[in-house]
């Protein structure tokens, strides 16, 4: 910072030095960028060599086994891999259409003394620690969804030939759907505040035009003002999903932490963050840890490709756009 | 001349007192390890402080990250609640000895049930655990439990999914009182469970068996009484009924014969006698016996000392059982293997 001054200073005084400010401006910056590139490659790195161990004793065969014995230390990462996905797309089904609906309910329909009231309520939910969702999900939301919800689920849905086979069994509370559940209402903040910050950036012009040649509202929102962000929704969605593959503290309240692959939605399973959080502190064994070090690798993994799919996603887009 | 001999005084008094604080800060005994003992050993820490200003820095980071700890030198002890076999305490050439027990009781939530008042034995725990038992009215459970009204529903398994030495002292009961427990599941820290959910914390598994209908889980006993949870009574070793209370966990430690493993290993499960009950478990200290410094081990051995000699009432007040006196002779005697230079590094008064 008093190096870049410096060289302002001496750049009014020779006429040259404002090339050394830039420079050293640059440099400054560009040192800002590397850390987090160090940081992220040091992090694989490492993640990689504590791995390795139980990369190289179970082989490919660590991402295809669901058996989770620490007596035996024989390890596999299906199941945790499993749960991640399934709680993770649970709860992108519900909280995308329900964020989006918040969205364009604020920014479209809504009374104007409502917005304030609203949008502040819903920054809220998304400040509130997720230890909190993990405590109410235990002691409020689990006993209501065994003894009302789950009960209802598994006499309606479970009923129903083809289908019915996710949706049996014991209702225990927690379990995957109220995982799912959870995060759902831990990413709705944050799809409806990204998503109603690009609406607001929707030219007037376009929206006036639009109902000027007689469009209905629900024409307006889905011909013109979602196309119009997009790109920018799609980057919003997937930060929120980011957010809901890693989320440790609410779902390992609430999955049930069974190692198991089960094929309804109702029953106990676990995460990768959910067992790391539970089982590293004694993990001790040498194989054990390095296999729940595994489990890291394959979360940042699963993390990076999400990323880089939502780029590929919009960069897929703006071609379609631009033809 | 007053003047000046107040000043003296006063500036003696400041320097003692700042080489007091640094005296006290630098023999701080730094210890991590176990949650399981935790309570009591902050609550030993406090009144040792007060006696004697030094204090105890112990992190309780769990019985895995004190071994560690501990063999990486960073601590002066660790704890853990899974004793360490005489191999891998020569190897690491550490010294084990136990501090306090606990117990770890079933608990159950049936309508009606009233604590106490359902008993099990540890053949019917451990199917109930693999599954094989599913109902509360199965005729197994029916036939320890005659005058009981049990329901026609399916039992709710709840076990702690992080690891813990509660999980330990628990699987190696099931593993003693039935072979198959031994062969299909095992004994460790955590396992995998053939059937139900996993709750972290003892406070999870309550609070879980708590919401439950029809469920069954295992606490550590403190966590029964204060949550004033529905516990059962076992049937022990020598085919008698037992309830869980610290007179039942202290005959478990005084008819263990301590002297059968190194580092006084021996785990509480299925002890003989009447009234000893089935799952009493230790928690143990591990300490270098090449001390690094003789000073600090010296401190921490001295702050055991003390505990076993004056923690007696603060243990009991917790919930936890003191060690037997005749076993705390036998640790001291035990301390002689922590040397600096070939010495001794502390002498307990016996």
């Amino acid at each position: 910072m008093s190096l870049a001054i410096e060289g302002n200073r001496h750049g009014r005084a020779s006429g040259s030095g404002g090339i050394d400010a830039d420079r050293i401006f640059h440099g400054v910056t560009f040192g800002a960028a590397a850390i987090v590139l160090a940081v992220l490659i040091g992090v694989f790195i490492s993640l990689l060599v504590g791995a390795w161990p139980a990369l190289r004793t179970f082989g490919l065969g660590f991402f295809v086994t669901e058996s989770w014995n620490p007596v035996t230390e024989k390890f596999g990462a299906l199941a945790p891999l499993y749960g991640t996905l399934v709680t993770s797309l649970i709860a992108m089904l519900i909280a995308v259409p329900v964020g989006l609906g918040i969205a364009i309910f604020l920014t479209e329909t809504c009374p104007r003394p409502l917005r304030r009231p609203i949008g502040i309520a819903i920054e809220l939910l998304a400040g509130i620690p997720s230890i909190i969702y993990g405590i109410w999900g235990l002691f409020v939301f689990a006993p209501f969804m065994q003894t009302v919800v789950q009960p209802a689920i598994i006499s309606t849905l479970g009923a129903i030939p083809g289908i019915g086979f996710l949706f049996f069994g014991p209702p225990y509370g927690i379990g995957l759907l109220t995982s799912g559940l959870i995060l759902a209402m831990m990413i709705v903040p944050f799809i409806a505040s990204t998503a109603r910050e690009v609406f607001l950036t929707v030219p007037s012009v376009l929206r006036e035009a639009a109902f000027g040649m007689g469009m209905t509202r629900w024409e307006v929102n889905r011909s013109i003002i979602i196309p119009y962000v997009r790109s920018a929704l799609v980057g919003g969605t997937m930060l929120a999903l980011g957010r809901a593959l890693g989320e440790t503290m609410a779902v390992t309240f609430v999955i049930g932490n069974a190692h198991r692959i089960p094929s309804s939605i109702l029953s106990p399973g676990t995460t990768i963050s959910a067992a790391i959080a539970n089982e590293f502190t004694e993990a001790t064994a040498g194989i054990y840890t390095s296999s729940l070090i595994a489990l890291g690798f394959v979360l940042f993994v699963i993390t990076f490709a999400v990323l880089s799919a939502a780029q590929l996603m919009l960069r897929q887009m703006k071609k379609k756009a631009g033809e | 001349m007053l003047n000046r001999l107040m000043t003296t005084a006063l500036s003696a008094a400041v320097l003692a007192a700042i080489g007091f604080a640094s005296v006290a800060q630098a023999a701080d005994i730094s210890g991590a390890g176990a949650t399981f003992p935790y309570p009591i050993y902050s609550d030993w820490a406090k009144a040792y402080k007060k006696k004697t200003g030094t204090g105890l820095n112990y992190q309780a980071i769990g019985s895995g990250g004190g071994i560690k700890q501990i063999e990486a030198k960073t601590v002066t002890f660790g704890a853990s609640d899974k004793p360490l076999g005489g191999d891998e305490l020569s190897k690491n050439g550490l010294v084990q000895f136990p501090t306090v027990m606990g117990g770890i009781v079933p608990v159950v939530n049936i309508k009606g049930i009233k604590p106490g008042e359902l008993v099990l034995d540890g053949k019917t725990l451990a199917e109930i655990y693999m599954g094989k038992i599913t109902k509360w009215n199965d005729p197994a459970i029916a036939k320890l439990n005659k005058k009981a009204k049990l329901p026609d529903a399916a039992i709710a398994v709840v076990y702690r999914s992080d690891g813990s030495g509660t999980t330990f002292n628990y699987t190696t009961y099931l593993a003693d009182v039935d072979p198959e427990w031994k062969d299909e599941v095992g004994v460790n820290t955590s396992v995998e469970w053939p059937v139900g959910v996993g709750a972290k914390g003892n406070q999870g598994v309550a609070a879980n068996v708590e919401q439950t209908q029809n469920s069954i889980g295992y606490v550590e006993y403190a966590y029964a009484l204060q949550n004033k949870m529905t516990y059962t009574d076992m049937i022990n070793k020598a085919g008698k009924r037992v309830a869980p209370k610290s007179s039942a966990f202290a005959a478990a430690a005084e008819n263990a014969d301590w002297s059968s493993q190194p580092g006084f290993g021996v785990i509480l499960a299925n002890q003989p006698g009447a009234k000893t009950w089935p799952m009493t478990a230790a928690t143990f200290i591990l300490m270098h016996s090449d001390a690094e410094s003789a000073a600090n081990s010296a401190e921490a051995l001295k702050f055991f000392d003390w505990a076993y000699a004056k923690g007696d009432k603060m243990a009991l007040k917790l919930d936890y059982i003191p060690m037997p006196d005749k076993v705390v002779k036998e640790i001291e005697q035990e301390w002689r293997e922590i040397k600096a230079d070939g010495k001794p590094v502390y002498e307990a008064k016996m």
